[in-house]
């Protein structure tokens, strides 16, 4: 239980997806003007990634990975070559599927994610979260929590960079700053603040 | 990008339109893998060629692709190439791709490549999509070997390796700047780029389509 905790602290606060991998940058910085979306925008990676980092690890551990396909007969066979697509298929058929259910059964919460949720999908932290689940081997358990943790880092570090925006938005920017550039400069300092936590050792 | 030549779209998108300070595509992977030269430029060329080639081949199959699944087709073609250029990368650079770990593969949702696939070789022909292709990756590349000059100069002393500043450990007076090689110095780097390339070229400050529409939000407040 302790490892699980440790690791979803771990993925939460020191590696967080959006401050120290810099993954899911492009919607990080667009969709972080107002707390209302990026909250919206927040709970729906959390839950994307909760279901499809745990799918990812059983396929790569039952079909993919080298010697995965001995109950079939095939011991040397090593698909993980096949393993980009997969990830990418599997990612986008979920986000078509929950978008069908939510659709179906809570319209409520469909109606309040709207335009995120098919924008998931060309989330870089949701594909990067699958391969870093992959690089380090996590096993199933691991995988579900990880995938959890990932995404309420992000979920986290959107909402809070949303907050500043809707200060900073009332600043005197120099001209050439206004907009972009003084997010990436925030994002830059928040990211900063978030090293902090690379201290604490799990 | 209407009546362009070969010309403009090569070029246009290395200073005029650049995919990473104007339309704020491809940031994701741009910046985690600029610590240093030899990495970044691998890095570039991987999406030079999976920009150009996922927009020939795009382009080629446009007619054919119905509407209503365009972006499974063009994440098929995509996912793809970045096959290739990954498999390709761990035979010939193995040490450099374990540097890249997981941003080979996350060219795929580097937005640069999807967002030229439907915002330009789905209603082009193949030879001006594929220099779209090949622009838009150069720009992409100018910023990001922008910031890994930086980042790897001042951060460790060196460029592609060879030292250039002898740094103090080794007896010699740079005292390399440990910030640079974090990841925030990216975002202060890349900001203050921007802000460079605004001051240069005043018109993108108002561009009316992909910027204006944050600064009129700031101001209508």
């Amino acid at each position: 239980m302790e490892h699980y905790i440790s690791l979803l602290v771990k993925a939460v606060f020191v590696e967080n997806m959006a401050l120290a991998f810099f993954l899911g940058m492009c919607t990080f910085l667009a969709i972080s003007k107002k707390i209302e979306a990026a909250t919206g925008l927040g709970i729906a990676v959390v839950v994307v990634l909760t279901v499809t980092v745990p799918v990812n690890n059983l396929l790569y551990n039952t079909i993919l990975r080298e010697g995965a396909l001995d109950w079939a007969g095939l011991p040397n066979v090593d698909l993980s070559f096949l393993g980009l697509l997969t990830y990418i298929g599997v990612i986008a058929a979920i986000v078509q599927i929950m978008e069908m259910v939510l659709d179906k059964y809570i319209p409520a919460l469909y109606a309040a994610l709207g335009v995120f949720l098919p924008l998931i999908t060309v989330n870089c932290a949701i594909l990067g979260a699958s391969l870093f689940m992959v690089e380090r081997d996590y096993t199933f358990g691991e995988s579900v929590v990880y995938g959890f943790g990932a995404g309420l880092g992000w979920a986290l570090a959107i909402i809070a960079l949303a907050g500043i925006r809707e200060k900073l938005k009332y600043s005197d920017v120099p001209e050439g700053l206004r907009g972009l550039g003084i997010t990436f400069i925030t994002v830059g300092l928040m990211s900063l603040g978030f090293m902090s936590f690379s201290g604490i050792s799990l | 990008m209407a009546g362009s030549t070969a010309k403009q779209v090569l070029f246009e998108p290395i200073f005029s339109n650049n995919p990473i300070a104007l339309q704020i595509l491809g940031i994701c992977s741009a910046l985690a893998v600029t610590t240093s030269m030899s990495v970044s430029i691998v890095m570039c060329l991987a999406v030079i060629a999976v920009t150009a080639f996922s927009n020939l081949a795009v382009s080629l199959v446009r007619a054919q692709i119905p509407g209503s699944i365009r972006i499974i087709v063009q994440m098929t073609i995509i996912a793809s190439l970045v096959i290739v250029v990954d498999q390709i990368l761990k035979a010939y650079a193995y040490e450099i791709s374990k540097q890249l770990s997981v941003f080979v593969g996350l060219i795929i949702t580097n937005c640069i490549v999807m967002g030229r696939a439907e915002g330009f070789a789905m209603n082009n022909p193949p030879l001006l999509s594929f220099l779209d292709g090949i622009g838009n990756g150069l720009g992409y590349s100018v910023i990001l070997l922008f910031v890994a000059f930086f980042r790897e100069l001042l951060g460790a002393g060196s460029l592609f390796g060879v030292s250039l500043l002898p740094v103090v450990n080794e007896g010699g007076w740079y005292v390399p700047n440990g910030l640079l090689l974090l990841p925030p110095s990216a975002f202060f780097i890349i900001g203050l780029a921007i802000w460079g390339l605004r001051v240069w070229k005043p018109e993108q400050v108002e561009e009316p389509d992909y910027k204006m529409s944050r600064h009129k939000a700031k101001e209508a407040f």
